[in-house]
């Protein structure tokens, strides 16, 4: 059986396990996405008919589901269907860039203005979307509810090309909102005295920041660890700011691991899993771990942490999934 | 008077047996040289529910699995080699991991069953 896809004039026809989003570019149709794994939702869609497959409603906010918006990407039509793209304004929000600065040689701090204070959690991650319908996922690195700004770390790639459009972007420019989305924040639960590990490579210490502030704010008590992973100590950012803290903090430990550093020299020399493993604690039943970053990292890790005995529902990971564009047919 | 017989499901402790079981068997699966590599590139995230699904069918509890569903599920895992051996390893690892959490060896060998009844499901014959 193949489903047909009804998308303004036009009818597709999906071919077997084809997505709705695979199906729309294939026959010219340009539809906002990136990761193509279901994480990001710039490829929110709107249902106008037919039944929409569970997968693809499965991470959604209830605001979205009750609209009939899925995921295009994760849509594979289990009968006809007729889809739109979602009407901006009615679910996304226009934010103004406010500030840029550069925290290393290659990491840019954007803050973001929005009409209203944003609500999300800190550690949570948005999605991007420029008037061209290019859209990237980033962390939130702030409480943008209390700071009335959004706050994310942008490593900046050579050739890519939200990057290049952000280096570009001018203090006034604007560009949608999508989000928030993602499990990777802070939750006070009872004693507030559960061991807290968190580690991240590059920018991954954004969504961390954020959620290590959250936890400070809300008074963990208990010992938090922060590694932060880097390839060599130039790429270190933020390092004074977390330096101060572990300091104004008895129960913060703040450990930098440059992966072509040497020893002697305030970090850790080496691999930030060696790192992470040699401190995993004792209260392995109570201890939560936040991963973020680069996907080989946060996978890998997650799994020795789990070998080692960690709870997996006490793990929490965010990987940076690179965007899978698809070359629209012409 | 009629005394109501336990299920096996309730005598292992319902939902929340599959909720300790999950990690042990999970952790028994991941470090078997046998297994493993069946295991490699998938996310943890995505196999946990995955894995509790398969522990309520095996200890009897109220699951929708069809057969065709297993057979679509492990299709892929056909094609690369998965038989017979890999099933015999698994309902070992489950009996490990109940043992572990001190059941008895009967209602182990219930489960057991129960996840052997799939066995040609899941191997697609
Ligand atoms: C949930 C989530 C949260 C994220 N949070 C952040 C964040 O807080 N900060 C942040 O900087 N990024 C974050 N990312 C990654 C971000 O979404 C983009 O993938 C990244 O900024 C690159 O986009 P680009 O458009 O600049 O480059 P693209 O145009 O997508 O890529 C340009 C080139 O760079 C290469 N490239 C892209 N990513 C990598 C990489 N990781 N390593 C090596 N080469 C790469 C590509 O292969 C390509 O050749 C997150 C991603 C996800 C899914
Ligand atoms: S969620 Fe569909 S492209 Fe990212």
């Amino acid at each position: 059986m193949s489903a047909h896809i009804g998308y303004g004039n036009a009818q597709f026809e999906a071919r077997s396990d084809e997505s709705v989003l695979d199906c729309l570019t294939r026959n010219g149709v340009s539809v906002p996405h990136a990761c193509r794994s279901g994480v990001c939702q710039s490829c929110l869609m709107h249902a106008d008919e037919g039944q929409i497959p569970e997968a693809a409603q499965k991470d959604l906010q209830p605001a979205y589901k009750k609209q009939d918006m899925f995921l295009a990407c994760q849509c594979r039509p289990e009968g006809d269907m007729r889809v739109s793209l979602p009407e901006h304004g009615l679910l996304d929000i226009h934010a103004i860039v406010s500030a840029k600065e550069m925290l290393n040689h290659n990491v840019m701090r954007v803050r973001l203005l929005t009409p209203t204070p944003y609500e999300c959690e800190p550690g949570q991650y948005i999605t991007l979307l420029n008037a061209d319908g290019l859209a990237r996922s980033y962390s939130v690195a702030n409480n943008p509810d209390a700071d009335h700004f959004i706050e994310l770390h942008v490593r900046l790639f050579k050739d890519g090309a939200m990057s290049a459009f952000l280096a570009g972007a001018n203090l006034g420019d604007s560009l949608i909102v999508r989000g928030p989305a993602g499990k990777c924040f802070y939750v006070a639960e009872g004693q507030r005295d559960y061991p807290l590990m968190l580690a991240g490579t590059g920018t991954g210490l954004a969504p961390l920041y954020g959620i290590l502030r959250a936890a400070l704010a809300q008074g963990h008590t208990g010992p938090i660890h922060l590694f932060h992973g880097v390839i060599s100590e130039g790429d270190l950012y933020l390092d004074r700011a977390l330096q101060d803290l572990a300091a104004q903090h008895s129960n913060l430990l703040y450990t930098p691991c440059v992966l072509n550093g040497t020893d002697g020299k305030g970090y850790f020399a080496g691999e930030i899993e060696t790192a992470v493993m040699t401190a995993v604690p004792a209260e392995k039943d109570s201890a939560r771990l936040f991963l973020c970053g680069a996907p080989e990292f946060v996978n890998g890790m997650r799994r020795k942490a789990f070998l080692a005995g960690l709870s997996s529902k006490h793990i929490f990971a965010d990987p940076f999934l690179p965007a899978k564009p698809v070359a629209i047919a012409a | 008077m009629n005394v109501p017989v336990k299920s096996l499901f309730d005598r292992l402790g319902g939902a929340n047996a599959v909720n300790t079981a999950v990690d042990i068997f999970y952790r028994k699966v991941l470090s078997d040289d046998r297994v493993a590599p069946f295991f490699d590139n998938v996310d943890m995230d995505r196999q946990i529910p995955k894995q509790k699904a398969f522990l309520t069918m095996a200890f009897g509890g109220p699951n929708n699995y069809t057969g065709l569903d297993m057979r679509k599920g492990h299709k892929h895992l056909v094609a690369r080699g998965l038989n017979d051996s890999h099933v015999d390893a698994i309902i070992e690892l489950l009996g490990k991991t109940l043992k572990e959490l001190g059941v008895p060896d009967s209602d182990i060998a219930e489960v057991a069953a129960i996840a052997n009844s799939v066995r040609n499901d899941v191997l697609d014959r």
